[in-house]
């Protein structure tokens, strides 16, 4: 028996438009399968985060409806929304750590968020740090750690949870080659354990060099959805 | 539950231990807010005092006239209480107690004396010398009864109507006093929570990122509200604790200086007989503006 994949997330022709007249996606459609890793590609404005704040209920579509596991977000209630947000993983460019709270305790905040108990915490958490080198800096502050560590432990926030989505909005946009590289082979490692990854980027080489489905967005269009992209705009 | 309120605890205890600068700046500006609130109070209490003193002051004269035989008047003393329950006090002066209290009181002046001496006899009328509880309806009810009753035919003269516009006066100004004290409370409330609000938004504002990083990693509002909001109470409780601790050595230290203005007001008594009172506005001021403002002010950037 074969295992058929479902559906992860769809959009339906979605559009979003900013008042008065700033149609950021335009009549968008796709649908990315469980276990997929996808990127999506666009210069800025091409309306990836717009995509991105979609899929977290952010934002509501204009027209058109984005579902998550065939659960219509523009539907659903709060609690739903914020269920949906914590089966999430993300990284973000600016990594978007919790400036007040240290390395051990931005990672048990989504634990904690989720309802974990105190126990599986306090024995998860120094395993994930371990995982990605940053064990001995759990007392540390985010302003304490340097860029590449602080995009660790984004990374580290995101997977804690073992979500079955990784949305990574430029996670590389402010690493060096060496910590770019770390973070996609990191990604790629999640998404062979069965979590789908949706990346989003305009870093041409990494696009080139992983050889996996990409979606081209430019001007809040798609104009381009191939099973193994490359990056051309 | 359980879990998640010891969670929400923690936070809101570390959050208000690691940022001790904007922590510091809420619990200073509420504890003047609660200080301002307490001396409005005191106000009030000093006003109503000074307000009770001047209505004691009051009373209505009723002369009987001369020849009125002592029981005659002790007899109206008497009918006058039955009807009239307000009265407050009612004190019989015979013809001898009314010059010896003249004599004494005037004894310095020669020209009152001397005068005295000239006309020989004692020209003063019996009395009784009414108070009531210092409502200046009552007194127009005394002075009614005393001039349309029985022993109507007795009296010489009453002189409310002659104290009437003093009475009056009195009250306006105490009137005065208290619209005042309430404006000005009204006022000064109303300034000192929109500045408690805008610190403690100032102090919500460093954590304004945090907040959409929490909504995005799935936290619910109560999640995210509930470290602000306990933060917001913890202000509120130091600073009662600053307020109450100040309010004793205020009282305490002033009560003497207090006194020398207002004769007979015993500042540190009347915190003391108030106590509950003052421990009610302090904690009911400081944990309630401190918990709204924090949920107004995280309310608004939930919905950012």
């Amino acid at each position: 028996m074969f295992h058929v994949p479902c559906s992860m997330i769809r959009f339906k022709n979605v559009t979003k438009i900013y008042a008065p007249d700033a149609a950021i996606l335009q009549d968008v459609s796709f649908e990315i399968k469980e276990g997929e890793f996808v990127s999506i590609i666009g210069k800025s404005g091409a309306g990836k985060t717009t995509l991105t704040r979609l899929i977290l209920g952010l934002e509501e579509p204009t027209r058109g409806d984005v579902y998550f596991k065939d659960k219509n977000i523009r539907t659903a209630d709060l609690s739903e929304i914020q269920k949906i947000r914590r089966s999430i993983g993300c990284i973000y460019q600016d990594y978007k750590l919790l400036p007040g709270k240290t390395v051990y305790e931005n990672v048990a905040y989504i634990m904690e968020v989720e309802g974990r108990g105190y126990g599986e915490i306090k024995k998860e958490v120094p395993k994930v740090l371990e995982l990605i080198g940053l064990k001995d800096k759990m007392d540390n502050f985010p302003n304490e750690l340097s860029g590449g560590e602080q995009q660790r432990l984004a990374v580290a926030r995101a997977l804690v949870n073992h979500p079955k989505l990784i949305i990574a909005d430029e996670p590389t946009g402010n690493l060096d080659p060496y910590n770019t590289y770390e973070v996609i082979y990191l990604l790629e490692k999640i998404n062979k354990t069965g979590a789908t990854v949706i990346l989003l980027t305009h870093n041409r080489e990494i696009i080139n060099k992983l050889g996996k489905r990409v979606i081209t967005l430019v001007g809040g269009k798609i104009i381009r959805d191939e099973a193994e992209g490359r990056f051309i705009i | 539950m359980f879990t998640n309120f010891r969670r929400i605890l923690t936070f809101a205890i570390n959050d208000f231990s690691r940022n001790k600068g904007i922590s510091i700046a809420a619990i200073f500006v509420l504890t003047i807010t609660i200080m301002l609130v307490t001396g409005l109070f005191f106000f009030q209490g000093t006003a109503s005092y000074l307000t009770s003193q001047l209505q004691d002051k009051i009373d209505i004269t009723a002369y009987f006239k001369d020849g009125t035989q002592e029981q005659d008047i002790l007899n109206a003393k008497d009918s006058i209480l039955k009807m009239s329950p307000d009265i407050k006090d009612i004190e019989y002066i015979s013809k001898d107690q009314a010059l010896a209290s003249f004599n004494k009181k005037h004894k310095d002046n020669a020209v009152l004396v001397k005068a005295l001496q000239e006309v020989g006899d004692n020209p003063f009328l019996p009395s009784l010398n009414i108070t009531t509880n210092g409502d200046l309806l009552q007194y127009a009810s005394v002075s009614n009864i005393l001039q349309t009753s029985d022993f109507s035919k007795l009296i010489d003269k009453v002189d409310f109507s002659q104290k009437k516009d003093t009475i009056e006066k009195v009250y306006s100004i105490t009137s005065n006093i208290n619209t005042f004290g309430l404006l000005l409370g009204f006022v000064l409330i109303i300034v000192a929570m929109l500045v408690v609000f805008n610190t403690i938004k100032l102090t919500i504002e460093n954590s304004k990122e945090e907040i959409s990083t929490m909504r995005i990693v799935g936290a619910s509002d109560w999640f995210i509200r509930g470290p602000f909001v306990i933060q917001g109470i913890i202000y509120g409780v130091i600073a009662f604790l600053v307020c109450i601790l100040l309010s004793v050595a205020f009282s305490y230290f002033l009560s003497s200086k207090i006194e020398i203005i207002l004769p007979g007001f015993n500042a540190f008594g009347y915190f003391l007989t108030n106590f509950w009172i003052f421990v009610l506005i302090q904690l009911v001021f400081g944990i309630g503006v401190g918990a709204i403002s924090a949920l107004i002010v995280v309310k608004k950037y939930l919905e950012v």
